[in-house]
């Protein structure tokens, strides 16, 4: 009797690739590290990438943090007024906008803006060789492309998401006070009253880990595109695949961490 | 020909270089010397190796085994800011230029300057269009973006790109593919003079006959992954190497058998 082995040969290919690529990500997400922390320092490329990741971002990020606080104000409302708990209203507004919905929104919109484009551009310039042009001007890619994207990254979600928490806060308050017919400083004081500083420690701590998530895949995928327009299509796609289940994952993995431990 | 080989010491020499991509072997123990002040160029068919040739030499690409030395300096060996050090003294002129398209022509040509030499940006801007003057260039194409180019245009940017920082070797892939025979005999002749001027060594891989014709001090040949035959413009008409004859009347019969993937 012959074993069919095509199977094993089939998942031991899936698991391989699978540990390649890791390896690699990991080993560029290592190199990024170091060209961040290590001089010399692009300042004007950061301060550009700064404007660009934190300044053109903050009109969809204020929109879905608004929506997002108004929707989790009025879906609050109609399942705890049943039992006359609407002080409760404000609280759950602020822990779900300031703990999960203000880092996630902004992640997930940031990740669909810019981490598209950075794959785009840079994988753009990698079937153009402009990378490769980079190397021969003795400009190291990391420290040039690379290593600006992700330091602003880091900074700027953190900024993003705590104008979202106030927004989204704002658009919860807007629903409770000028639909639901709250009282405007009852809602105030249970929003203030309650809030805890580990709130905003979890919510800065994810967009963090978030804004590095969603520069490094925007960058390691354009980085790694070849083939021409379809390989710049392709890694534009998983660029914003990649960083959007991460971001999922990772919000799971620090609210264990930071809630739970 | 350069008389200098027997007394001189390579400026760059390729030993055994070797270089697979999965199963193809495209550099397969190459071997390969450019004398300091002479004009090489590399000629062979697509898919021969030639860009991977400059590529291994320049580091962008790690060969698997052998040696690449500049100046008798194996650069694998090399820390990362020694070989930095010894790959400044480089220009490329890329096939398609690869300017920065984010970046005015004359921010392209002064990149190196402003970035490697701290130079100020009035000094870096001025010296930019001195050598954009060299290839050619006027003043006015200084603040235009690459995209508003031609492809002749582009070529000689890329060019004043590679000579701003007056290197001691500079590369050329390819630089008069896609180009028209008249633009392409502007660009062989800015080249020539470009290299005697500065006194440096070059090397172009091409496999337009009338370009390494031109700017040629000796031409080497490269098929399936080696060096197969090195000499003059003169000797190249005179050899009676198949290999060479075949690609130099460009004739589809003879020992070079191109691979035609036909679809059944």
């Amino acid at each position: 009797m012959q074993l069919d082995l095509s199977f094993v040969d089939k998942l031991g290919r899936v698991v391989l690739n699978f540990f390649r690529a890791t390896g690699k990500l990991g080993i560029f997400c290592g190199q990024t590290v170091y060209h961040c922390v290590t001089p010399p320092f692009y300042l004007k490329a950061v301060l550009a990438q700064m404007i660009e990741i934190g300044f053109y971002s903050l009109p969809v990020v204020a929109l879905t943090t608004l929506f997002s606080g108004m929707v989790i104000a009025l879906q609050t409302y109609e399942a705890v007024s049943q039992f006359s708990a609407e002080g409760a209203v404000a609280m759950v507004v602020r822990v779900a906008v300031i703990r999960e919905l203000a880092p996630v929104m902004a992640g997930l919109m940031v990740a669909g803006r810019i981490g598209a484009a950075m794959a785009a551009e840079i994988g753009t310039m990698r079937v153009t060789e402009q990378i490769d042009a980079l190397s021969t001007l003795s400009t190291n890619p990391f420290k040039y492309l690379i290593a600006p994207r992700v330091l602003a990254g880091v900074v700027m979600l953190p900024i993003l998401v705590l104008i979202g928490d106030v927004i989204g806060i704002c658009g919860g308050y807007m629903i409770g006070v000028y639909k639901l017919d709250f009282n405007a400083t009852t809602y105030l004081t249970n929003t203030w009253t309650y809030l805890k500083p580990m709130d905003i420690i979890s919510s800065m701590t994810k967009a963090g880990v978030f804004g590095f998530i969603i520069t490094l895949l925007g960058c390691y995928n354009g980085f790694q595109s070849q083939g021409g327009a379809q390989g710049v299509g392709r890694a534009t796609t998983n660029a914003v695949v990649s960083s959007s289940i991460l971001i999922l994952i990772f919000n799971y993995i620090l609210t264990e961490m930071l809630f739970n431990a | 020909m350069k008389t200098q080989k027997e007394t001189v010491s390579p400026k760059i020499r390729m030993t055994d270089v070797c270089k697979a991509f999965g199963n193809k072997k495209v550099l397969n123990h190459l071997n390969l010397d450019v004398y300091p002040g002479e004009s090489l160029v590399v000629i062979g068919g697509s898919g021969t190796g030639k860009s991977v040739t400059i590529k291994c030499i320049l580091g962008l690409l790690e060969p698997e085994s052998g040696r690449v030395e500049i100046d008798g300096k194996n650069v694998l060996e090399l820390s990362g800011k020694e070989r930095e050090k010894v790959l400044s003294q480089f220009g490329m002129l890329f096939q398609n230029a690869a300017l920065f398209d984010s970046l005015s022509v004359w921010e392209n040509v002064a990149f190196s300057l402003i970035q490697n030499q701290h130079m100020n940006k009035a000094e870096a801007r001025k010296i930019a269009i001195k050598k954009l003057a060299q290839v050619g260039l006027k003043s006015d194409v200084a603040d235009v973006y690459p995209a508003d180019l031609s492809g002749g245009m582009r070529k000689r940017v890329g060019l004043a790109r590679a000579i701003a920082t007056n290197p001691a070797v500079i590369f050329f892939d390819e630089p008069t593919t896609g180009l028209d025979p008249i633009m392409s005999d502007v660009i062989n002749d800015l080249i020539k003079d470009t290299v005697k001027n500065l006194g440096a060594t070059a090397l172009t891989i091409t496999h337009d006959m009338n370009s390494a014709r031109k700017i040629a001090d000796r031409i080497a040949m490269l098929y399936e992954g080696k060096i197969i035959w090195v000499g003059t413009v003169d000797e190249l008409d005179k050899t009676t190497n198949p290999y060479v004859r075949q690609f130099v009347a460009g004739s589809a019969k003879g020992p070079i058998q191109m691979e035609v993937k036909v679809e059944k």
